[in-house]
């Protein structure tokens, strides 16, 4: 059995989820505080499209600009000598981009429902706003934060679509477990099949342990008994 | 200690134009929800923006749309109770005050330790918000702000959340606390009770406007304004026209009431508060008595209300309110009620025309 597409899976979800995590953070923090009501609505629009298009369309998007020959890919291809299209990093392209949605939609719905009036108060108390957010938002805020986190985290392992239109089927490259599940199918080796996605299952499993727990997480001071 | 406010701001079809002066007193501020008085307490805080206007705290100007002045809520000074006292439920007692101690350099632990005694909060301080009672957190929002030391102080709706049976007990607490503070208190609520207990200077608020400020006893004595009076709790109306110096016709009662000048401007109604009327007996004189026709009866605790009307045999007939103590009276319904000619309430229903700042300005002292 081949062990690469389980450590290129584990790698792309690995780093795509550091990236999706923070941007999905900022970008819904900044979302929120816009307060123009129609330009709140575009961009809250553009940025779940990924979501709700089909992953191939999104990746058909992403060649359009990342490919060899299309502005981005050019721009990396001569200044950095780097071809984004059909490499590694291109996995981490579409992973990001597709459980972007999920993050930001996560860490916006958690935000709106922080108390206006806590960060109201913590404003006429005369605490700074980077520590009103860190020390008062974010910790209401921490539940949905963390288990939008996880779910991005799943929907970037199990990215296919996105994945197979950017970054290809490179064996040892671009081949994650989805692709390798599928290629092994295609080759009708059957047996191969069942390893990766027995090692997919677990892996979900997993995620929804640690969401399960992350919900639960933050919600000690909701406690109505003190604590002895 | 001074506070001088004038605000103006239009949002959702609504306009709130306000203006008033304030020094180191408690003072009321009431209206019916939706009036614009949480909005016009959050433009002093610096929460909500007004369009227009000027806000000067002891000489400090916060706000002034000419100026271009507009102080972050964080440095004007000014303590906002919320209506749910808005206590940070992931911090303790200790650390939700210790917020309020950012800017101090220092010393924080021993004005906590200051405040929680002087809150009544001993053996609480490790505790969180969801772990107190509505009065504990009351009282740990009121630490917190103290422990800022503003230089105004704002409460919104400060008992609308608690139980009934606790609202008195911490009326008096809110009172005993307060008892010590310098600056000015502005207190917003659409209960005439904790107005009339708690604030001895009185600005009421109807539909975005200040119909009327002053002395809380005396507003109640002589409301003015329809809307006031109504604010105030009166609960009987009727248009009316003035016959001569000291008789009025009550149009709806259809009735002719003796009164007791002075007349507002542009007098055209009455009011009579449901406490106010007493059973006619024979003997007494007959100018003041209103016939007493039965329209429906009950019950609350302490108090019988009767609904009663002047006229009968018409398709409407005017429902007019009696309030009285359970055993004030007899049961048995008298056949006229008499009202004194000074508890006649003489009311105008129009609204003062100062529409705009400007003119507002110059009422400002």
């Amino acid at each position: 059995m081949d062990y690469s597409p389980i450590w290129i899976s584990l790698k792309t979800a690995s780093v795509s989820i550091v990236i999706t995590f923070f941007l999905g953070i900022l970008v819904a923090k900044w979302v929120v505080n816009i307060r123009h009501e129609k330009l709140k609505m575009i961009l809250d629009g553009i940025l779940t499209l990924p979501m709700v298009l089909p992953p191939t369309v999104v990746g058909f998007f992403l060649l359009y600009l990342f490919g060899v020959r299309r502005p981005v890919g050019m721009f990396f291809l001569e200044y950095f000598g780097y071809k984004i299209a059909f490499s590694w990093s291109a996995t981490v392209i579409a992973a990001v981009v597709i459980s972007f949605p999920l993050m930001y939609r996560s860490a916006r719905g958690a935000f709106e429902q922080v108390d206006q009036n806590l960060i109201y108060a913590a404003r006429t108390l005369g605490m700074r706003e980077g520590k009103i957010f860190w020390r008062v938002i974010m910790p209401m805020a921490l539940p949905g934060v963390a288990s939008g986190g996880v779910l991005a985290f799943a929907r970037g392992l199990g990215e296919f679509g996105a994945t197979a239109m950017i970054a290809g089927n490179i064996a040892g490259q671009t081949r994650t477990l989805p692709l390798a599940i599928y290629s092994e199918v295609a080759a009708g080796n059957m047996e191969g099949a069942y390893d990766y996605v027995l090692i997919i299952v677990c892996i979900s499993l997993l995620v929804i342990f640690c969401l399960n727990w992350f919900t639960s997480l933050g919600r000690r001071f909701m406690k109505k008994e003190p604590a002895k | 200690m001074t506070l001088e406010v004038a605000v103006e701001k239009t949002f959702k079809g609504f306009k709130l134009c306000v203006q008033f002066a304030h020094d180191n007193d408690i003072m009321g501020v009431l209206g019916a929800s939706g009036s614009g008085k949480s909005m016009t307490l959050k433009c002093i805080a610096g929460i909500e923006t007004p369009q227009k206007g000027r806000i000067v705290l002891n000489g400090r100007v916060l706000f002034d749309s000419e100026q271009k002045i507009n102080l972050k809520p964080q440095e004007r000074k000014v303590g906002y109770l919320f209506q749910n006292y808005a206590l940070f439920p992931n911090m303790t007692v200790e650390k939700n005050i210790a917020c309020a101690l950012e800017r101090v350099k220092g010393d924080k632990q021993s004005i906590i330790d200051e405040m929680i005694e002087r809150f009544q909060l001993n053996g609480l301080a490790k505790r969180y918000p969801l772990q107190l009672s509505g009065g504990q957190q009351q009282r740990v929002a009121l630490a917190r702000i103290m422990a800022y030391d503003p230089e105004a102080l704002l409460l919104d709706e400060p008992f609308s959340a608690l139980d009934a049976y606790l609202k008195d007990q911490l009326q008096e607490e809110l009172l005993e606390m307060l008892s010590g503070y310098p600056g000015s208190v502005i207190m917003v609520t659409h209960s005439r009770d904790e107005v009339y207990r708690l604030c001895s200077k009185l600005l009421v608020i109807d539909h975005g406007q200040a119909v009327s400020s002053g002395n809380t006893k005396e507003i109640f004595a002589d409301p003015q304004r329809l809307s006031v009076a109504r604010l105030t709790g009166c609960k009987n109306f009727s248009r009316a026209q003035r016959l001569d110096d000291q008789t009025v016709e009550a149009i709806d009662w259809q009735i002719r009431l003796k009164v007791k000048p002075p007349f507002p401007e542009n007098f055209d109604y009455i009011g009579i508060r449901a406490h106010d009327f007493y059973p006619w007996q024979e003997g007494m004189p007959e100018d003041n008595r209103l016939p007493c026709h039965l329209i429906n009866r009950s019950e609350s605790p302490f108090e019988k209300n009767i609904i009663f009307t002047t006229v009968e045999n018409v398709d409407k007939p005017p429902r007019i309110w009696w309030l009285y103590g359970r055993y004030e009276y007899a049961e048995q319904l008298p056949q006229y009620l008499g009202i004194a000619p000074e508890n006649i309430l003489l009311l105008s229903s129009q609204q003062p025309t100062v529409s705009s700042l400007t003119a507002a300005a110059q009422q400002l002292p």
